[in-house]
């Protein structure tokens, strides 16, 4: 079977590899979000910058995946793709420790009013008032399970089951830097202005990406989060603040 | 220190380099030029390192100014160039005079056209680079009144050198990898895929280009529930009403739209080049043959300053040599960066 046989093979057991344009080989652990898939991902990038294969110039991981990126005209994909096997062969991934120095953050969060104006319409979709989805979520502690689609940006998660809402099929022409927004039981933390299906249902004067600092991005995945709520008062004198907006960190032990 | 003065600029003019690889698993893309070819065009005319930052302009340039006598090329899509009025040749290196005008005007095929100077421009670097990547909030639009430091012309070497066109700016034919969601779609539709021709849409920029399919959109058997995964540029996206979009430099680093297949590295340019209305065709090509592409690609890359040829002159450029020569003694380039 050639390799592009087994890339487009949709019933192969997971782990799985496939393959990323000319330069990219992507280990996937699941087709759906799950905790054990998200942990594996995470230790397996891990483990594959420890060993630093030859040829590999980066890696990251997605919600389930761990990608690494080779360079393609001194190396040969397939024998990547053996030494990746042979790691993968080395343990049971799924059963693996989250990352090490993870810590938990509080970042005070508007909910609803002008700053944030779908609450109502998502704790509408989640059968809840809007005072309950606030509080719930305001309650969640949820971790970030990756880091992607703009600098800094987190995916963070699970919440509980009746936030299982889809995106909206229109997007919203844009949400401000530091927006809350909420879909499929995730939270993202948006970091920079952009369009987006996510609904926007609180505010933050958090900054994710700070180019000039020397922590560019703040937030790593492993780390856990709560969304305070504060009111609008301290909220608008937090956001003088400076890039954190109000949020405290510590290490989780 | 020598500043490029910017007395106009059009609406996509921007400073970019090669970008910022290694910030994929922070979120950041890596951006840069969306021709990269069109870099090493530039380094090649002015004998310098194809890693210094240049001016790129989307679809219409500027009107610029010099503080010192300064070295420069264009490359890309061509526009109309001139100085005092006197038409400028594209894809050559011509010197700029202390006090001259330069106008950029519109691109009369392609879209993204590309002023270099010896010594690139040296603004600061942020995270290691100094790309604009608009997307992120790094770096801005170039505006008039700008005015931007440039490096030290160490290199110096003759100007009035041009290299032959090249036929990326009109669409044509592009090459396709499949990925780890080609299997997404069946046979039959990856087939239609191939024989379909495309027209590049209004929309599209420096983060991806929509294409708009000769008849039926495509559908992947997996709908629109894929589960967010890497992006890479040159990924081609189908979105939600089955027109494809090309993911480019500064693309976003995950998508949930399943990906048909990925651009080769090599063919990026044509894409990027591609104006509205123009025309495009996507081939599949195996792996092996994508890497033949590639690497036949670096060597005509590096084979580039082979191709270099002497502008045919009018009494006009005769002066600029002269004064050149006047001042540094040397028409020979010698190539101290690689």
């Amino acid at each position: 079977m050639s390799e592009t046989d087994q890339d487009m093979r949709a019933d192969a057991p997971f782990p799985r590899i496939g393959r990323v344009g000319l330069d990219g080989l992507v280990v996937s652990f699941g087709e759906t979000l799950s905790e054990p898939a998200n942990r594996a991902a995470l230790a397996f990038r891990a483990a594959v910058e420890r060993a630093t294969p030859k040829g590999v110039e980066e890696s990251a991981t997605s919600l389930v995946s761990t990608f690494l990126r080779f360079d393609a005209l001194r190396i040969e994909a397939e024998d990547l793709r053996g030494d990746l096997q042979t790691l993968l062969d080395s343990c049971d991934w799924y059963g693996a420790d989250l990352p090490e120095g993870r810590r938990l953050w509080r970042i005070p969060t508007i909910y609803g009013t002008d700053l944030a104006p779908q609450l109502a319409e998502a704790a509408e979709a989640a059968g809840l008032t809007e005072e309950a989805a606030a509080r719930q979520i305001a309650s969640s502690r949820v971790r970030v399970q990756t880091i992607g689609f703009a600098p800094g940006q987190p995916y963070l998660g699970e919440l509980p089951e009746a936030w299982d809402i889809p995106r909206q099929t229109a997007l919203t022409d844009r949400v401000p830097i530091g927006a809350l927004t909420v879909a499929i039981r995730q939270l993202v933390l948006f970091s920079v202005t952009t369009p987006t299906g996510w609904r926007h249902i609180g505010q933050t004067a958090f900054r994710l990406f700070r180019p000039d600092s020397d922590t560019p991005f703040v937030l790593r995945p492993g780390d856990e989060v709560i969304f305070e709520a504060t009111d609008r008062e301290t909220y608008e004198r937090l956001r003088e603040d400076g890039p954190d907006g109000g949020a405290r960190s510590e290490v989780i032990r | 220190m020598s500043r490029l003065i910017v007395h106009d600029a059009g609406p996509g003019v921007s400073v970019q380099d090669l970008g910022r690889p290694g910030y994929l698993a922070y979120g950041l893309s890596r951006g840069g030029a969306a021709d990269r070819l069109a870099m090493a065009e530039g380094a090649a005319l002015l004998h310098q390192s194809e890693g210094l930052a240049a001016l790129e302009m989307a679809g219409m340039g500027g009107t610029f100014e010099v503080g010192h006598d300064t070295r420069i090329a264009l490359t890309g899509a061509p526009m109309r160039a001139s100085v005092d009025g006197a038409p400028l040749a594209w894809n050559a290196s011509h010197l700029l005079h202390a006090g001259s005008r330069l106008s950029i005007g519109a691109a009369t095929r392609g879209v993204y056209g590309y002023l270099h100077l010896g010594g690139g421009i040296a603004t600061p670097e942020r995270l290691g680079a100094r790309s604009a990547h608009l997307a992120a909030g790094l770096g801005a639009l170039i505006a008039a009144g700008d005015e931007l430091p440039l490096g030290e012309d160490r290199t110096g070497g003759e100007t009035g050198l041009c290299l032959p066109t090249d036929d990326r700016f009109e669409g044509g034919a592009v090459r396709v990898v499949p990925g780890f969601q080609t299997g997404f779609f069946p046979d039959e539709e990856r087939a239609r895929f191939e024989a379909t021709p495309f027209t590049r849409a209004a929309r599209g920029n420096r983060m991806g280009v929509r294409f708009d399919p000769d008849g039926e959109g495509f559908a992947s058997a997996a709908g629109l529930s894929v589960l967010s995964e890497v992006i890479v540029p040159g990924d081609i996206q189908i979105t939600g009403d089955g027109a494809p979009f090309v993911l480019m430099a500064e693309c976003q680093t995950t998508g949930g739209y399943p990906r048909i297949g990925s651009v080769l590295p090599c063919d990026l340019p044509r894409v990027a080049q591609a104006q509205p209305g123009a025309r495009l065709r996507f081939r599949f090509v195996t792996e092996d043959d994508g890497i033949a592409a590639e690497r036949a690609a670096a060597t005509a890359r590096k084979g580039l300053r082979a191709k270099l040829d002497h502008l045919v002159r009018d009494p006009h450029d005769i002066r600029d040599l002269l004064s050149y020569q006047f001042i540094s003694g040397v028409t020979a380039g010698h190539d101290e960066e690689t």
